[in-house]
């Protein structure tokens, strides 16, 4: 293919996602307008960025968004101490990582949400049992990537450390931390989002305040365009806090 | 010790039973029985917990939600994923809209399906495939790319028609990517399923959690979550195996 082929066909491909995007929207319209689907299961798409614009310009998220981002730090906070933590003791020697590593990932493999009824048992509604759930969800590709961080360090380099006369703290500082740092740094990344898709999506199922709480809320009072406007406000919060992550990753790759 | 030290297993098992012992304990003599409940009564409390009114009912529905919605998600997922991934231009035109929707967390739009389909089954199948789809298309499309090239080509220069180089050049390499693009899928879908009975339901498990937490009772509530944790196991594992068995080929 040559660049210039390829360059045109590049943009009929924006155009081909430039249409569906169009298409997509002026379904939606017809759909409120024309065919009279009730606006309680899909409202209008002006009425929808019209509340958007409410939504922002008065502020009235604030609350919730504080309440759910809280939940995230202090929950993200507990999984990153504990698995790091956790897998750099366990990665110090093989034997305890062949004991240890199946069975965080055999735990991983479970779809730990089925706990939050537990959870909501032990910790209330509040705030604690979002952050117990989505420490827990997190705290697993933390501690498997430090564990793979760490453990698969190639031997030669540790040798070749000692050998020099590195200290204890030398070896760690300089050898085995700059080469277990990318894969650390993934497992953090993905603890951060899972841990933010299990308090979203506890906050949806049982809550007292929060964003998912508020989308929950509006559901049911059938404020069905209030409720559109805010999951595009969650998405896109979601979508900068991913973007985030992902250039903090890439920027501590370096 | 040296036993232990040769079979890392049983270190694996004496380290869960020690887990389990801790519990036990805690359960008896510091907690209050009202949130946590020892493991040996809870593992007592399996035929009270089958001898629920309803409770054999509601796996049962909860089984068959996940068995429709991850067939729909694989047939759907195949579908999307082969008119995608086998033109060039399909691919770039439509991968990035489907990495964005993958993308997207889906458990804010739950409450939408709950609107649109009810409180019964319906939803939770409808939610279980919108989580299972995105997994299934992606790996599949990406199965359909990484095929060598020059099997293509000289499969066209010797004259396969386009049926042909499916058949026997696309379709085979397609499949580890297949069955690893399951997996994923069982995973996903396990967890929208999931994830609508706890929020909603009036007859699948998501009842009998709400229930058993709000009549504290967790003998009943360990019980319940056990035994959906071991057929989440289960399913997982089933389609791991076919991972496993399936892909083989290829490495030999």
């Amino acid at each position: 293919m040559t660049p210039r082929s390829g360059r045109r066909s590049q943009r009929l491909s924006r155009a081909v996602q430039l249409a569906f995007l169009i298409a997509v929207l002026a379904l939606w319209y017809l759909a409120t307008a024309r065919w009279g689907v009730s606006h309680l299961l899909l409202p209008n798409p002006t009425s929808v960025l019209a509340e958007l614009e409410d939504v922002l310009a008065s502020g009235e998220f604030m609350g919730d968004l504080r309440v759910t981002l809280t939940e995230l730090a202090a929950a993200f906070a507990i999984a990153a101490l504990g698995g790091v933590s956790l897998g750099y003791v366990v990665s110090r020697s093989p034997y305890s990582v062949r004991v240890i590593e199946p069975l965080l990932a055999g735990m991983y493999s479970i779809p730990i949400i089925l706990f939050l009824p537990l959870y909501v048992l032990f910790f209330g509604l509040g705030p604690a049992s979002k952050i117990a759930l989505g420490a827990t969800i997190g705290f697993f590709p933390v501690a498997l990537n430090t564990i793979a961080g760490f453990g698969y360090v190639d031997r030669i380099y540790v040798v070749a450390a000692r050998s020099m006369g590195a200290s204890g703290f030398q070896l760690f500082r300089w050898v085995l931390l700059p080469a277990a740092l990318p894969v650390i740094l993934t497992g953090l990344r993905m603890g951060f989002i899972v841990a933010l898709l299990s308090i979203l999506g506890s906050e949806t199922i049982a809550s007292l305040a929060g964003l998912g709480h508020r989308i929950v809320h509006l559901a049911e009072a059938m404020e069905t365009a209030r409720m559109f406007a805010y999951i595009a406000f969650v998405v896109a919060i979601a979508a900068a806090l991913n973007f985030l992550v992902t250039v903090l990753e890439a920027r501590g790759r370096r | 010790m040296r036993h232990l030290h040769r079979h890392p297993g049983l270190a694996r098992l004496a380290l869960v039973l020690g887990l389990l012992a801790l519990w036990e304990i805690a359960a008896r003599y510091l907690v209050d029985p009202m949130f946590l409940s020892p493991p040996s009564r809870v593992i007592a409390g399996l035929a009270t917990v089958f001898r629920t009114p309803g409770v054999p009912r509601a796996l049962a529905i909860t089984l068959w939600e996940l068995a429709v919605a991850f067939a729909l998600s694989v047939a759907i997922g195949l579908a999307v994923g082969l008119a995608i991934g086998l033109s060039r231009f399909s691919r770039a035109s439509f991968m990035p809209i489907v990495l964005l929707l993958y993308g997207t967390p889906q458990v804010t739009i739950l409450p939408l399906f709950i609107l649109f389909f009810g409180i019964g089954p319906a939803s939770k199948i409808a939610f279980g495939v919108s989580h299972g789809v995105f997994p299934i298309v992606v790996t599949i499309v990406a199965g359909v790319q990484n095929i060598k090239p020059i099997l293509l080509v000289s499969a066209r220069s010797m004259g396969a028609s386009r049926w042909q180089t499916f058949r026997w050049v696309i379709f085979p390499h397609m499949i580890p990517s297949f069955f690893a693009g399951m997996r994923l899928g069982m995973t996903a879908v396990l967890l929208g399923v999931l994830l609508a009975e706890l929020y909603v339901s009036t007859a699948g498990i998501g009842y009998f959690t709400t229930l058993f937490t709000q009549s504290f009772d967790p003998t009943r509530l360990f019980g319940l979550i056990s035994l959906l944790a071991a057929m989440a196991i289960v399913l997982n594992e089933t389609v791991r195996r076919a991972e496993v068995h399936f892909g083989r080929w290829r490495a030999e």
